[in-house]
């Protein structure tokens, strides 16, 4: 049975009611079509469907949409403003980080909150701090440029 | 000049912001999801079927079994059509097969409303089989008394023989050494990060229209229409944003079937979205090698004859088949064009998951034996293996041998030179003398590679591009070419920028591909894109450029030979000063009411050259012998593919590969039980693609030289870097260890084995002794 949930996801509330055995990540793509988190898995190992859950990256594969009642989400559409691109992304862009870019929105929001604790990381503290996000084309040099470009 | 610049990739924005839509981000109203029903045995022949149970399950549709299917066998080699019939593809594919010949294969499907319905329906499709024994071992494959795993066919799908540089078995005779070794390679997997997906729906109930992650959407809209028995003008492939190729979307895997269920459900759009587990187990990989080595070496370091006999595993259907070790096995030709040289090679059906095209398509297996035997040569007559390379491998003006080619552009001995001081060799070399005993050992290793860029003379090599100006002064451009996250958007976009002489912003590349649309180009593999359609769109671009000028001239009343474009505005070439901008005379060609009209260039081109293009890697490398562990220290690749047209884009094909023929030399392989032929490992925690902790930093060269075969002095890149990564680390390893690891993965496992029969390693395991 339906269960209504109220979550606030990049900053607008959305009460809404979910299955049971529904995932974030589904409740996010297909329910309320922010189809900018992807899934390269579906059994977290893959860190595509990466968002930001009461301040913290989780594989929105392995959570529950039931769990988010009362939560906050921030996804990769939340991320650019009306100024433009988050400087993360545009770090993306700049640096080359993207190719087929299936992994990057995932990516991208990992790379955020690792700035967000840390904001002056060394190489093995980025390649530890978004190790659970995999990318097939880029062998992860440029990503690491990247972040690397936005250590304060 | 917007060639050679890091200009931005053209759909960068769309890709950091999560806007840019791949299949699975669209949506079909009432879209039904289809799963197939796979077999749980590796080989036999199901003897019953019963859907009854599925049927039940609320929100099922349909259910269809191998009985309900077309009876014509087709063939998913996402190749151009072969009008000869040696090139011809092989065709042992039906879209649901009661002859089971892998775990996995596909018996049955059911459609329902929802993907748990459809799970759950699929489950309860009871089958009965009558079981053979599973062919793995390349041996019992070839047993006289093997049964044919497709009846009435050879388990040999193919066999090739080629000879070039002279009298081999004579050569070898006047070698003063021989030197022989045997590799195997294993199967490893794409990983493209999105998984297989499609789906279709009929507009009018006459035409299917099918949304697909393909590397190959005019291909894909053919062979849906052989498979179907349907014209290929009622098919319509569209091709969105893609996550990701490497060779397992050159392969026709879900459109068919999508097709198939849309037309049998009255036009209902149906989708059938891969799981991880499905993706990996039964799509496409790549084809395991045996190989046999022979090399004949003069004192002076000569190397005089080269014979290598190959088994290739297929698996369960031929796909790109036998396709895969020819094209591997030409590679050498271009790479040592000098020595006598012998190459034969096998391809065989097996009860495993099928192979098919990956990154570099057999070269890596073929050029990483190669590579392995030409060090263990070096080390025979005691030369520096970077000398004898130095030496022997091919220069500008060769002939190819093969092909019969002057070789136009190489840059190989400077990308070797390169690679060596960049890793410090001839240092390093003296300094690692003292790693040579001991728990903890180092060494440096150098493997070379060489490509081709494209499949010509054995395909057709045809590329489309047309060109619009728009009213506002900007172009449109359409092109064949498919991106698949590789670039070649952004490439095409600087191209048709350089030749017009526009800013680079004013180019706007259509990003979705659909059949009904965009010109006829044969899709996204072999490295061939950027080559093949730098010639059509030279051609359009110089064709629109005159149209332009023609139209200039018509508006000012001067000879267009006195004008010239600088910078999208027209300019008086006498003078150097400027005409008018090119809005002004886009809306004049629009909008007059007598003269001009939309200005256009259209060009399909063939093109009848291939550059082969050249490259190296150099590894340093430290070995722990009690963990059985490599840790790779330092790695560069360097390579020549001609003009670099877009630097950050390139170095990232680099990475990428590099970083994927590490994983192949390091970590990843599919572990197949010998017995049933159940796969052990075909998710993404099991299967041990490197993470981010587990590569080191990865470097790059470019030798730049220039083409003259191709539009803009490019040549091939895209998986050219994933070639060398492999034999580089084996012969690093056999420099610090003096054991030669001839199978890939090195896995610690292999390593493991390697160091106790050399009794570097007590019996107990993990002792150095
Ligand atoms: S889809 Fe969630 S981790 Fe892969
Ligand atoms: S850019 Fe393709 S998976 Fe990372």
């Amino acid at each position: 049975m339906k269960k209504i949930i109220s979550v606030t996801i990049n900053n607008e509330i959305y009460e809404i009611a979910v299955e049971p055995n529904q995932t974030l990540a589904d409740l996010l793509r297909y329910d309320l079509g922010l189809t900018g988190t992807k899934k390269g898995c579906d059994t977290g190992d893959c860190g595509a469907c990466t968002v930001i859950l009461d301040g913290d990256v989780v594989n929105s594969c392995l959570v529950l949409a039931i769990q988010t009642d009362g939560s906050v989400v921030d996804t990769i559409e939340g991320l650019a403003t009306e100024e433009g691109l988050h400087p993360i992304q545009e770090a993306f862009v700049e640096k080359g980080a993207i190719q087929c870019g299936y992994c990057s929105p995932g990516m991208i929001m990992s790379a955020k909150n690792l700035l967000d604790k840390n904001t002056n990381p060394t190489e093995q503290e980025i390649r530890e701090g978004i190790s659970g996000n995999l990318c097939r084309c880029t062998g992860y040099q440029k990503i690491i440029e990247a972040i690397d470009s936005q250590k304060s | 000049m917007a060639v050679g610049k890091s200009v931005k990739r053209i759909d960068a924005v769309a890709k950091v912001t999560g806007r840019a839509r791949y299949t699975e981000d669209f949506f079909e109203p009432d879209m039904l999801t289809a799963k197939y029903v796979r077999s749980t045995i590796a080989h036999g022949r199901v003897t019953a079927v019963n859907t009854d149970k599925a049927r039940q399950i609320e929100g099922v549709e349909a259910v269809f079994t191998y009985e309900d299917v077309p009876q014509t066998t087709f063939a998913t080699a996402g190749h151009p059509m072969a009008l000869s019939e040696v090139h011809k593809d092989v065709e042992d594919r039906l879209l649901l097969t009661r002859d089971v010949r892998f775990m996995g294969d596909e018996i049955a499907i059911v459609v329902a409303r929802n993907e748990l319905a459809a799970s759950e329906a699929a489950g309860l499709v009871e089958v009965e089989y009558e079981t053979y024994d599973p062919l793995i071992d390349p041996e019992d494959i070839l047993a006289q008394d093997a049964r044919p795993i497709h009846e009435g066919r050879s388990n040999i799908v193919g066999e090739h023989n080629y000879t070039f540089g002279g009298d081999v078995d004579q050569a070898f005779d006047q070698a003063d050494h021989v030197v022989e070794g045997r590799f195997a390679t294993a199967m490893v997997q794409h990983c493209q990060l999105e998984n297989h997906i499609a789906h279709a729906y009929m507009d009018d109930l006459d035409k299917i229209v099918i949304v697909s992650s393909t590397q190959i959407p005019h291909i894909a809209r053919r062979i849906v229409g052989e498979a179907l028995g349907m014209p290929l003008s009622r098919i319509r492939v569209i091709k969105p944003f893609l996550g990701g190729g490497f060779g397992n979307k050159q392969d026709v895997v879900l459109e068919p079937m999508v097709a198939f269920l849309t037309l049998k459900l009255n036009g209902r759009a149906v989708q059938i979205n891969m799981t991880r587990e499905e993706c990996m187990l039964c799509t496409r990989n790549r084809h395991p090698f045996y190989i046999d080595v022979k090399t004949g070496v003069m004192n002076d370091g000569t190397l005089v004859a080269r014979d290598m006999d190959a088994i290739s595993i297929t698996g369960a259907y031929a796909s790109h088949g036998h396709a895969i070790a020819a094209a591997g096995g030409s590679k050498q030709s271009s790479l040592y064009p000098k020595a006598a040289t012998r190459f034969h090679a096998r391809t065989l059906y097996a009860n495993i998951p099928v192979a098919g095209a990956m990154r570099a398509y057999g070269t890596p297996q073929v050029i990483y034996a190669l590579e392995c035997a030409t060090e263990d040569a070096a080390r025979k007559i005691g030369m520096d293996p970077v000398e004898f390379r130095l030496k022997n491998v091919a220069r500008q003006g060769d002939i190819n041998l093969l092909s019969n080619k002057e070789i136009l552009s190489c840059g190989l001995v400077e990308c070797l030179e390169r690679g060596r001081d960049f890793i410090d060799w001839n240092r390093k070399k003296k300094d690692y003398e003292q790693f040579k005993t001991g728990p903890i050992r180092k060494g440096l290793g150098v493997a070379c590679l060489s490509y081709a860029s494209g499949t010509y003379p054995v395909c057709v090599e045809i590329a489309g591009s047309r060109i619009a100006l728009n009213q506002d002064g900007t172009v449109h451009v359409l092109v064949g070419a498919t991106e698949i996250g590789q670039g070649s958007d952004t490439v095409v976009a600087q191209m048709v920028a350089q030749t017009l002489s526009f800013p680079y912003e004013d180019v706007l590349v259509v990003q979705a591909q659909d059949t009904d649309v965009t010109p006829f180009d044969t899709g996204a593999y072999a490295s061939r894109q950027a080559y093949v359609v730098s010639n059509a769109v030279f051609k359009a671009a110089n064709q629109l450029r005159d149209r332009i000028l023609a139209h200039a001239g018509i508006m000012t009343d001067e000879d267009p030979k006195h004008l010239d474009i600088v910078n999208a505005r027209i300019v008086d070439n006498r003078t150097s000063e400027a005409v008018m901008d090119m809005k002004t005379l886009a809306i004049d060609s629009f909008y007059h009411k007598e003269r001009g009209g939309q200005l256009t260039a259209e060009i399909s081109y063939k093109t009848t050259t291939n550059a082969p293009v050249f490259g190296c890697t150099f590894v340093d490398v430290t070995v722990d012998i009690p963990l059985c562990k490599i840790t790779v220290n330092q790695i560069i690749n360097v390579h020549d593919s001609g003009v670099i047209i877009n630097p950050v884009q390139a170095a990232g094909q680099v990475h990428g590969g590099a970083f994927m023929g590490l994983g192949a030399a390091l970590s990843e392989e599919f572990l197949i039980d010998p017995e049933s032929g159940y796969v052990y490992n075909n998710n993404l925690l099991d299967y041990k693609f490197p993470t981010f902790t587990d590569v080191p930093p990865l470097n790059h060269d470019f030798v730049e030289t220039f083409e003259p075969t191709s539009g803009y002095g490019n040549k091939a890149l895209g998986e050219p870097p994933v070639v060398s990564p492999p034999p580089a680390i084996r012969n690093a390893v056999l420099d610090a260890t003096g054991i030669c690891i001839n199978t890939l993965p090195m896995s610690p496992h292999t390593l493991f084995s390697a160091f106790k029969s050399h009794g570097f390693l007590d019996g107990k395991g993990g002792q150095h002794v």
